[in-house]
């Protein structure tokens, strides 16, 4: 499934957005034919309808606004190559791959219904292939059926779990699992949480527990915070982001629901606001559908001709 | 809460036109290009935007303003009114017809809440008296039928399912055996999809054909961004919606889905969820939201909330105490669980007309931990303590620190407050009678 396979699923995936950025910008392109301000001030609209944000809009048009002024450049159709090089530069061009050590714990967090235990399900799938030793640990005691959920994507995966029962302790869970993986020699562990708003104090507080018996318990485990972020979020994502990193430190982004008509946009906003890098696209609700991110294949599936 | 970056956002870019005594049109326009940032900041669509400054503009700089002697109220008044026109203008119900189960079916994207929000409609509709059946037609979702069962049971309220079943012949069933027991309302949870997929919108399509609901509610987290428009103009393209029900409107999120999806779709807001708990479910006030957007407050759903959370028949015990000057910790205790029932208190001041959020919080904010600290230190009291606090004696309030976990200051500091209420309420009353007499002085006087 490689990045060819990512590539095409992506463009597939976007394909289906009626009017793509792509679509919109050639065709101001073409209306335009040269610079003026005009263009400027629709590349913006574009930019913000993908929910890149207002700051990040703003700032990407200045940027491109002194390049055209500096390289002197007349021609509209060469205003969408800087356009992608300035996403890009934000994006990161070479980040470094997302390797998980043995042993590994990752930590998945979030606010309600963005597709955490699903995400969980594929990533098990995703290293159980690779040979890897998973064990999960269903740490969304609050939600009904939230653990059986999970159950069934262990089985689909054909990997591990370890459960309590609904309303338990959820830092209970996660210590045992850590117990269970020790012993058990377990490669990978991912901890699943149950959805929170970041703005809930005491949920947070909980998480901070949680990310505390990581912590203490399983020190020589590479960890890992995985947010997962509903790719229809608009910019209360940067908000989630912000906050959810304050309080678990997070170190990778999974966004999800790419395969709808939302742009995923805001994934520039986060990562020129709060520089935590993209780790995992989901495309679609198979288990195969959750891909690495790389932010080449990211903005030329958006900007390509399709 | 919800609104609240957006409410601070308008309310700074009109705050500097509501001084001047005259306004031009570049004050005007001034203000009109933050309030502009300010809603796209809160992802409410681009077009939506547009068109929204444009029509306020238009007003604003028109005769309407020009001529009033306070220009900035009026401009207030106008984006309030646009506001409000925004979101729908006045409340949408629920329409439930007579004689025959009236047929809800939830829709939307996958984690916008359709199991919770269903849940919490049943319980809704069950507090004014009408008996639902909830229908578990996501057949999809691991786990799904069985989230619908737990949070039913949670609601009081049966759940019909047949397993992974073809979800229109399970909904036949369940639409029959609703007629057979004479449910009132039929609640079809379906399976979150997203609306470019062309197989389960049809799906909903032949389930819809099927039942012919009454209802078609799309479900849409308060946290979506511009795709909001794309998503519910292919719902309503694609069924025909009657209503959307808001969701996650708990957290800090703008709202500018909010904004958006009524002005696009022309289908009305008829509830907002607003948290984790099953009856965080209220029906959806444009004209109230708008005036809390604004800052100026609402009072009216502080009241619908206080008499949804207090007893009648207490509150009238209550105020026979007061004047009776019987007011005893154990009241106040109450009084405290009851103000508790309607949300956090930043929630509640919220809604209080005139105060400024921001600063409330720049002075260290609502402690809401104060509240639960008094609340336990009341608890740690024998009840002859709470009943007759003057009994407490050194002793007695070393006890009552040790059990709340706080400090003897703390008691110290709640029996000083408390006996300040009762003389508040003992002057109180002296007022009133003193009115009544028709010989009223101010106590201090």
């Amino acid at each position: 499934m490689g990045k060819i396979g990512l590539f095409e699923r992506l463009k597939s995936g976007l394909n289906k957005t009626r009017d793509s950025i792509t679509a919109r910008i050639d065709q101001l392109i073409k209306y335009h034919n040269e610079v003026n301000d005009d263009l400027f001030e629709e590349l913006e609209e574009l930019l913000i309808l993908a929910d890149v944000g207002v700051n990040t809009s703003i700032q990407l048009i200045d940027q491109i606004r002194n390049r055209v002024k500096d390289e002197k450049i007349r021609e509209a159709e060469k205003v969408k190559d800087i356009l992608k090089e300035e996403i890009m530069r934000i994006l990161g061009y070479n980040e470094e791959d997302f390797i998980l050590k043995s042993p590994s714990v990752l930590l998945v967090v979030g606010v309600n219904g963005v597709g955490k235990t699903t995400t969980i399900g594929k990533l098990a799938h995703i290293y159980q292939n690779q040979g890897k030793k998973v064990l999960v640990a269903a740490g969304d005691t609050f939600r009904a059926a939230a653990i059986e959920q999970l159950e069934i994507w262990a089985n689909r995966a054909g990997c591990q779990i370890v459960r309590h029962t609904e309303g338990a302790d959820a830092g209970a869970v996660v210590f045992d699992a850590i117990q269970a993986a020790k012993a058990r020699e377990m490669d990978i562990l991912i901890c699943d949480t149950a959805g929170r708003l970041h703005t809930k104090k005491n949920l947070m507080n909980e998480l901070e527990k949680i990310n505390r018996i990581i912590e203490r318990e399983f020190a020589e485990a590479q960890k890992e915070v995985l947010l997962v972020l509903d790719a229809t979020t608009g910019q209360n994502a940067v908000s989630q982001a912000k906050l959810f990193k304050e309080s678990v430190d997070v170190t990778g982004i999974v966004m999800t629901k790419l395969d709808g008509t939302a742009k995923g946009g805001i994934v520039v906003a986060i990562k020129n606001e709060l520089d935590i890098p993209i780790r995992f696209i989901g495309v679609g609700e198979s288990m195969d559908d959750l891909q690495p991110f790389d932010s080449k294949s990211f903005v030329d599936a958006l900007f390509d001709d399709m | 809460m919800a609104f609240e970056g957006l409410a601070d956002k308008l309310q700074a870019a009109l705050k500097r036109l509501t001084g001047k005594g005259k306004l031009n049109e570049r004050d005007v326009k001034e203000a009109m290009r933050e309030v502009r940032l300010a809603l796209l900041e809160a992802d409410v669509n681009y077009i939506v935007v547009k068109d929204l400054v444009k029509r306020i503009t238009e007003r604003a700089v028109g005769q309407e303003i020009m001529q009033s002697l306070t220009p900035g109220q009026q401009v207030i008044k106008i984006v309030n009114e646009e506001l409000t026109a925004l979101m729908g203008g006045t409340q949408s119900k629920i329409n439930l017809v007579p004689n025959q189960p009236t047929v809800i079916m939830m829709v939307g994207l996958q984690g916008s809440g359709k199991t919770t929000t269903a849940a919490k409609l049943a319980g809704h509709l069950k507090g004014q008296g009408r008996n639902s059946l909830l229908v578990a037609c996501d057949i999809y979702r691991p786990a799904a039928i069985k989230q619908l069962q737990v949070v039913g049971e949670r609601v009081d309220v049966p759940v019909f399912e047949r397993g992974q079943k073809d979800p229109v012949k399970i909904a036949k069933e369940a639409l029959a055996l609703a007629k057979k027991e004479q449910k009132d309302v039929v609640i079809i949870d379906t399976a979150g999809r997203l609306h470019v997929d062309e197989e389960l919108m049809d799906e909903l399509s032949r389930l819809k054909a099927e039942v012919k609901p009454h209802e078609i509610l799309l479900v849409v987290d308060a946290m979506t961004g511009q795709d909001a428009v794309n998503v519910a103009k292919s719902f309503n393209e694609r069924l025909g919606l009657d209503g959307v029900v808001l969701t996650k409107l708990d957290g800090d999120t703008r709202g500018g889905a909010a904004l958006s999806v009524k002005a696009v779709t022309g289908k009305p807001i008829k509830f907002v969820g607003t948290g984790e708990k099953l009856n965080d479910f209220e029906p959806f006030y444009p004209d109230r939201m708008a005036s809390r957007i604004l800052g100026m407050g609402d009072i009216l759903t502080l009241i619908d909330r206080a008499q949804a959370a207090i007893d009648e028949k207490k509150a009238e015990e209550l105020e026979k105490k007061l004047r009776k000057q019987q007011f005893t910790l154990e009241d106040f205790l109450e009084q405290m669980q009851q103000l508790k029932n309607m949300g956090s208190l930043s929630d509640i001041v919220g809604m209080l007309p005139g105060i400024d959020m921001r600063k409330l919080s720049a002075a260290g904010g609502l402690d809401e931990k104060e509240l639960v600290r008094t609340e336990a230190i009341i608890q740690s009291m024998t009840r002859e303590e709470r009943r007759n606090p003057s009994i407490i004696n050194a002793s007695r309030k070393r006890r009552i620190a040790m059990g709340s976990g706080t400090r003897v200051q703390d008691v110290n500091r709640l029996l000083k407050s408390f006996e300040q209420f009762r003389k508040m309420m003992k002057q109180m009353s002296n007022i009133e009678r003193s009115i009544k007499r028709g010989r009223f002085q101010f106590p201090f006087m």
